[in-house]
């Protein structure tokens, strides 16, 4: 299971924004290096990243191999009510992580 | 010449030295067209990959300069890992949010970098991540906005070690 990092205030006043960053650890092998033999290295990249609140998506994003290593997302939202941020990645050959966060809104 | 018969403690050293002559002879020269105008290149001066792809994004639709603001560091050390922050001028309402932001580079082998979806729900539009750039290139930033409108926002940057393409293992 890949290490990931979650960072958001977790009692946030109701209809704050607050920020959300996340951080997962991946190698995210662009598919355009070689090895010394000029074997081609096959692509290895988290390819997609959706954050859910409550069920309800909030954010998604479409990752390149133009993302560094160890993809860091920060990103933004409402505090509506207290409850649970998830947070998905997949990507090539059958990568899956996620993380839940609670937070509870005061 | 009005500009002439003012009293100049300079004066004599065959130099302009007020601002008002400067500038009068920095028009003579030219000076002003050698500046370039603070917007996008031209659309040729895009390789083609990246026009691809910004095409099927855009589609038809009008590309706006402006409302983006691109934060990357002008000068970058290693281009495996650069910082790079979007923000987007908008009210963030039900009625008037921005939808998605786009990153573009210009030579790396693939013109995408990252592409969001966002709604009302955010509350900023603003993002952050690190990004990989193989060489010194233009970064560019794109918003769709609810309307439809598109609005982008170009970045120069410096790479001292690109993000090694080659690097053998």
């Amino acid at each position: 299971m890949a290490r990931s990092l979650i960072k958001v205030s977790p009692n946030p006043r109701r209809g704050e924004v607050i920020e959300i960053k996340t951080l997962i650890s991946h190698e995210m092998e662009t598919g355009f290096r070689h090895t010394s033999t000029g074997a081609a290295i096959p692509r290895d990249i988290i390819t997609s990243f959706v954050a859910t609140y409550n069920g309800e998506e909030i954010f998604a994003a479409q990752l390149f191999p133009a993302i560094a290593a160890n993809p860091f997302i920060t990103f933004y939202t409402i505090a509506r009510e207290s409850g649970v941020l998830e947070f998905r990645w997949t990507g090539d050959n059958g990568y899956a992580a996620s993380e839940q966060v609670k937070i509870t809104v005061e | 010449m009005g500009e002439s018969t003012r009293v100049n403690d300079r004066a004599g050293a065959g130099w302009p030295s007020t601002r008002r002559e400067v500038m009068k002879s920095a028009g003579a020269l030219g000076l002003g067209s050698l500046l370039p105008p603070l917007s996008v290149r031209p659309a040729a001066a895009m390789p083609a990959g990246l026009k691809a792809a910004m095409a099927a994004v855009i589609g038809d639709a009008k590309l706006n300069i402006g409302r983006v603001k691109l934060e990357i560091p002008p000068l970058v050390e290693n281009g495996n890992t650069v910082a790079c922050a979007v923000a987007v001028e908008s009210p963030m309402t039900e009625t008037d949010y921005v939808k998605a932001i786009h990153i573009f580079n210009e030579k790396n082998p693939q013109p995408n970098v990252i592409s969001i979806n966002l709604g009302p729900r955010a509350g900023r539009a603003a993002i952050a991540t690190r990004i990989r750039l193989s060489d010194s290139q233009t970064v560019t930033a794109v918003a769709q906005m609810s309307d439809g409108s598109f609005w982008s926002t170009s970045v120069d940057v410096l790479i001292t070690l690109g993000a090694c393409l080659e690097d053998p293992l």
